[in-house]
């Protein structure tokens, strides 16, 4: 506790993520009991309302209310961000732990597999793996999670490199430890701390991709309310007659990652300051 | 070098091998079939016409046949035929892509030209309100969708000018052009200057603190001779080495900015093609956003060694 405190103290804009991300995360779990209207439910007369005291920021062209929406679609990215993150960062690190310290062929084949995912950019590798596994929750996640795998792997590769050479590792090696063992038990836990960094770094461009997706209208499928899918049902047509349709999911989206960066940086600084930024 | 060059070409060949190889299977393993699309979409009933289509299409040959066909049309520059269209794969892709060519290099300038100078000030100026301002400013930007920051700036288009800075046919006059360019690689090119700002100022700082920039000062130059002569030279290699890495970003925000502001360029193309599930022209245009990122990367490297003795001694 006292250290929470002391850390809060000096990064006082981590604190600000924190919070962000905490009041984002509650708002997922208890979309149901926040959301004053069901998301789904659609009202002629209210198409397109503007704000008002009935609906806060407004209702989509279908008459659903935003606000409901929104608060709704927080599942989503919560969804998408967390596993995504998971997924990519825990395979990502399996793979830099085996090729690390394995090294040989293996490692060679996972270095290149990572050369060759690395030569396409995100977006269009998970546009590419959407497109092939057809579009569903499950299937955004997994799109793009498998982008981020081969960076986790080079930094966790990278870390177990020097680790494998240090003395404590010799140790157990001439004591008779076994390799596995010695990779999971003595070179892993070391490998936590930048792996946490770069999950957390992650978070936000997770976010970012999925609303990506969604947009371009091959992400997370309807009657599920995303963040990136809003913007693209309200598009360039509402720009003139209704812009909080275009306002609002775009500034949750922002304001979320925005708390996962800031959160990120100061969970770097205090986790692993040698990497610096 | 030249040994060096040829491995790293080698590497290179290895690498889009493996794309290609990637790409061909990843797409073939869909559950809807361009068959099936075609067959729907055309109002067929009869099965009999739907081999008929299966069998001109060739996707009943085995699928060592169809990657050998593609690599070998490739070869040849043949890059076979849309199956939407119909029309050859080349003539769909080439006319756009200078037009995504040009968005590209305006929005790298644009980062260039507005994140270096950003990260200098905010380096020169560390711990002020200034330099907090900044760096809250570039992370703002780092966390906006940039089809979200598209949509914004339409929108103010609409709301000061009553106008609508999309694109409809090639623009006519140089006035024109740079509002259809330059508005739209401004907005791709945002983020990647958050960035650039970023990495110049943490890379600015870290050269402040050397030697010979102390030596520098207390042979008395100026301030801004230190600045600029001295640490910035220095500082900005690492920033050269983040523009290949910023090549495949931009080509994401370019996608999702492109549909925002109805450019026909190269990476529109590949949502539209996707959703038809256009197979040669999706692996192709994939195919050509590998060997871009690729070569970029190779560029941005030699011109490392060019610009950095240090490290050309040392390979």
């Amino acid at each position: 506790m006292r250290e929470i405190v002391y850390y809060g103290r000096r990064y006082p804009l981590g604190v600000i993520g924190a919070i962000i991300l905490i009041v984002f995360v509650l708002t997922a779990i208890f979309a149901g009991v926040v959301a004053p209207y069901d998301p789904l439910t659609t009202n002629a007369r209210a198409s397109l309302a503007a704000p008002s005291q009935t609906y806060w920021i407004g209702a989509d062209m279908m008459g659903r209310d935003m606000l409901s929406r929104m608060i709704h679609g927080s599942r989503i990215s919560l969804a998408v961000a967390l596993g995504a993150t998971c997924i990519g960062s825990g395979l990502g690190a399996l793979l830099g732990l085996a090729s690390g310290y394995l090294g040989g062929w293996f490692d060679l084949i996972v270095q290149r597999f990572a050369e060759i995912m690395q030569s396409l950019p995100l977006l269009v590798m998970a546009l590419v793996i959407t497109a092939s596994l057809g579009p569903s929750l499950v299937n955004t996640i997994i799109a793009i999670a498998i982008p981020l795998i081969p960076n986790v792997a080079r930094v966790i590769r990278a870390n177990v490199l020097s680790l494998r050479e240090l003395n404590y590792v010799e140790a157990a090696r001439a004591v008779g430890m076994g390799q596995t063992r010695i990779a999971l038990v003595h070179v892993f836990p070391n490998t936590l701390a930048p792996l946490i960094v770069l999950a957390t770094a992650q978070l936000g461009s997770t976010i970012l991709t999925e609303a990506s997706l969604s947009f371009l209208g091959l992400g997370v499928p309807e009657p599920y309310p995303s963040w990136g899918r809003m913007l693209s049902e309200s598009a360039a047509e509402y720009i003139r007659s209704a812009p909080w349709l275009v306002i609002f999911p775009g500034l949750a989206i922002s304001l979320v990652v925005f708390g996962a960066n800031l959160f990120g940086d100061a969970l770097r600084d205090v986790l692993d300051p040698r990497q610096g930024d | 070098m030249l040994q060096y060059i040829l491995r790293r070409l080698g590497l290179m060949v290895l690498t889009l091998f493996g794309v290609s190889v990637a790409i061909f299977l990843l797409l073939r393993i869909v559950p809807g079939n361009i068959a099936d699309i075609l067959f729907d979409s055309a109002g067929l009933i009869d099965p009999a016409e739907k081999q008929q289509i299966v069998a001109d299409l060739g996707l009943d040959l085995p699928l060592v046949t169809q990657y050998a066909h593609w690599i070998a049309g490739l070869a040849h520059g043949d890059l076979g035929y849309s199956y939407v269209s119909e029309k050859p794969v080349l003539d769909e892709v080439l006319p756009r892509i200078p037009i995504t060519a040009r968005l590209a290099g305006l929005a790298l300038l644009f980062a260039v030209c507005t994140g270096v100078p950003f990260g200098v000030v905010s380096a020169v100026r560390q711990n002020t309100w200034l330099d907090y301002g900044l760096r809250v400013m570039s992370l703002a930007a780092l966390s906006m969708p940039s089809f979200w920051l598209g949509l914004l700036v339409l929108m103010a288009f609409v709301n000061w000018f009553g106008l609508l800075p999309i694109y409809d046919k090639a623009p006519a006059t140089w006035g024109a052009a740079i509002l259809m360019y330059g508005v739209p690689a401004a907005t791709v090119g945002f983020r990647s200057s958050a960035l650039i700002m970023r990495l110049t100022r943490s890379s600015m700082l870290e050269v402040l603190r050397q030697d010979y920039v102390r030596t520098a000062r207390s042979k008395g130059l100026s301030e801004r001779a230190v600045t600029f002569i001295h640490a910035l030279r220095n500082a900005v290699l690492p920033v050269i080495t983040t523009i290949g890495i910023e090549t495949a970003f931009l080509f994401g925000g370019l996608i999702v900015t492109e549909t925002v502001f109805n450019i026909p360029g190269v990476a529109r193309f590949l949502v539209e093609a996707i959703r038809w599930r256009d197979y040669p022209m999706v692996q192709n245009l994939v195919m050509f956003i590998a060997v871009v990122v690729v070569l970029v990367n190779l560029l941005v490297d030699l011109a490392y060694m060019f610009v950095d003795p240090r490290i050309r001694l040392r390979t």
